[in-house]
């Protein structure tokens, strides 16, 4: 039990030593790169900061009044209630009977619709039953009769407090959405 | 919006509705309304666009009757107009409804005739006191998530004081027989000073000498080796982001699909951080975490989930107060986590759309992050072991039934891999 004073303090410096070498790695900030020249773009990455724009990021908008290549239709009804009205009234489907995919329709209504709107359509989405976002209607409900255009007029701009989905889908994915609503809906007033 | 079609369609069935309902109510006389019933109402009608204490779409309405008597000199009658039909109402020319329509962006209530009186007078008995919310089972909810964590703290630190009190028995103990045996006059062993010191002793032995240098290069250089094989991986990379965004209570507990925010995931190389637009699809309704969540936050996490709120509504740019956008907005800086050394090619759309990969095979549990991090290596052999293990669905897929036919033969098996498609030539990533 004579354990030299000094013995021990060498002992325990070596200790704490080893400890600090091996919890020097911090999950905060990137690792080393060997010689990164391979690794790091030369060109711009997405979202990057970048001076060459005034707004000092790399993703831009699409300049005023371009449009997207391919098969793109310009949607006339304005975000008003006017817009709204006309849309529903006029507004049909852009998709004829042989290209309706109920089944895509299904796997894209369930992740961007069904959270709130339940995947019946009935207004039961888990944020619903969880009290998370409240008071969404039954695609029944019969204030709202909601029609083909309404449905698509609706997923185009957002409606009170329901936002935009034009962004996440495209507007043959909408059409296919809209489709699939109207099934539900065609369900739920059975 | 005018519900004109649906007016003339139901007036039938409403007339008999208030015939009945007319019936109903004289025998009700005074209708005293039931707040359990007009919170499940309230919920279902009028919360999507209607918050007790705060403006949302429409206004709030705490209180809705008695400031509706106070100021307006409005009664229960108006209401029912109100609430069953006010595109009417406002035609018809009333001043108030006219007033209120035009406050608020002419946004037209939508019309309620499914509401009977019975219906209204709880929703509005619900607006006047509401019902307080049932604590008792979200205190429940906190104690069951708690409790672990606790009592493995306790049983800790049990344990250590348990080991530091053996430790300080046997000194004791020591000391005490010393001192019996200096008091019988036992002279007490001690270790012969003249030995040869241990290290001494292994100095002078030399094959000692060479197999312990031996080992210790070795392990050495195995730590070494280790060390230089894990620069440049970022695993477990867990940056601090500019808005603490919880994972865990996104797609977790609330049980968002990955891709409802992360859309780009499923049409294009990359899998996108999601603009601002997409958290304010809910985050207009959502000023405030459940008192629950914010427990937790603060207690299990350190993180105030309003605040962090707030802090998007900042860059946004939404004026709560007002429900509008302010168009001040300023980008929020978040911080790249997964990111693929230039040299690889990488697209999200192939694995997730094509292939129906999991996000979860590459990304972890994030649904159990609180922070997200780096789950996988994202190294080169880590891509060719799941292309080796991985089985391709050749299924229901025409086009291709005749080179996977080959394949199949080829290389005689009934699935094949994505390496066996081709998911290890150079040229499919490197370019």
């Amino acid at each position: 039990m004579h354990i030299n004073m000094k013995t021990l303090f060498t002992y325990s410096m070596v200790i704490v030593l080893a400890l600090a070498l091996f919890s020097c790695q911090k999950n905060t900030s990137r690792n080393y790169q060997y010689m990164p020249n391979m690794y790091e773009p030369i060109s711009y990455e997405a979202y990057q900061e970048s001076d060459a724009f005034a707004n000092g990021v790399e993703a831009q908008l699409p300049a005023e009044g371009t449009i997207p290549r391919g098969d793109f239709m310009p949607y006339d009804y304005k975000d008003t209630n006017e817009g709204y009205e006309m849309a529903k009234a006029n507004l049909t489907s852009s998709l004829d009977s042989t290209q309706i995919d109920y089944d895509r329709g299904k796997v894209l209504y369930e992740v961007y619709c069904g959270i709130c709107h339940g995947n019946k359509g009935a207004g039961q989405g888990t944020l619903v039953k969880r009290e998370k976002i409240l008071g969404v209607p039954s695609y029944a409900d019969a204030g709202r009769a909601i029609t083909t255009g309404s449905i698509y007029h609706v997923i185009y701009y957002g409606k009170n407090t329901m936002g935009s989905y034009a962004n996440q889908l495209n507007e043959e994915e909408r059409w296919q959405v809209v489709a699939y609503v109207e099934k539900l809906k065609a369900e739920l007033e059975k | 919006m005018n519900h004109v079609i649906y007016r003339n369609l139901t007036s039938n069935i409403l007339s008999f509705g208030f015939i009945l309902l007319f019936t109903f109510s004289l025998s009700l006389n005074a209708q005293e309304g039931d707040p359990a019933n007009g919170k499940s109402l309230f919920n279902a009608n009028c919360a999507a666009c209607h918050k007790l204490n705060k403006p949302m779409t429409g206004p709030a309405l705490a209180n809705v009757e008695q400031r509706l008597y106070d100021e307006e000199g409005l009664d229960r009658e108006w209401i029912n107009k109100w609430i069953r039909n006010s595109s009417s109402l406002i035609k018809s020319g009333d001043p108030y409804a006219v007033k209120v329509y035009n406050e608020w962006d002419k946004v037209a209530m939508n019309a309620f005739p499914q509401l009977s009186d019975q219906d209204i007078s709880d929703i509005l008995a619900y607006t006047a006191a509401p019902p307080p919310a049932p604590v008792d089972t979200a205190a429940g909810q906190q104690v069951v998530v708690q409790e672990p964590g606790i009592s493995n703290e306790i049983i800790l630190g049990a344990l250590a004081v348990l080991f530091a009190l053996l430790a300080m028995a046997l000194i004791i103990v020591k000391r005490t027989l010393n001192r019996f045996a200096e008091a019988k006059g036992i002279p007490v062993v001690e270790e012969s000073e003249k030995r040869i010191p241990l290290w001494k002793a292994f100095a002078q032995n030399q094959f000692l000498v060479l197999v312990t240098s031996v080992f210790f290069l070795l392990a050495s250089a195995y730590f070494v080796y280790g060390y230089l094989m894990q620069v440049g991986i970022d695993q477990g990379y867990e940056p601090v982001q500019p808005i603490h965004y919880s994972h865990r209570i996104h797609a977790g507990e609330n049980a968002i699909d990955c891709k409802y925010c992360h859309s780009s995931a499923r049409v294009s190389k990359h899998s996108g951080i999601p603009s601002l637009n997409i958290c304010m699809n809910c985050h207009k309704a959502i000023g405030e975490v459940a008192e629950v969540t914010q427990q937790e936050g603060i207690n299990e996490y350190g993180v105030d989930y309003n605040a962090e709120i707030q802090k998007l509504y900042k860059a946004v740019g939404w004026d709560e107060s007002t429900q509008s956008y302010t168009g001040n907005t300023s980008p929020v800086k978040w911080v790249r986590i997964h990111n693929l050394p230039d040299l690889v090619y990488f697209n999200h759309a192939q694995h997730v759309s094509v292939a129906g990969v999991e996000c979860q095979t590459c990304h972890g549990p994030v649904e159990e992050m609180e922070i997200m991090y780096q789950h996988a290596p994202l190294t080169m052999g880590w891509c060719i072991n799941c292309h080796r293990e991985t089985n391709v669905n050749v299924q229901d897929n025409g086009y291709y039934t005749k080179i996977h036919e080959e394949l199949s033969k080829k290389y005689g098996v009934d699935q094949l891999t994505a390496a066996q498609m081709g998911g290890l030539e150079c040229g499919k990533c490197h370019y």
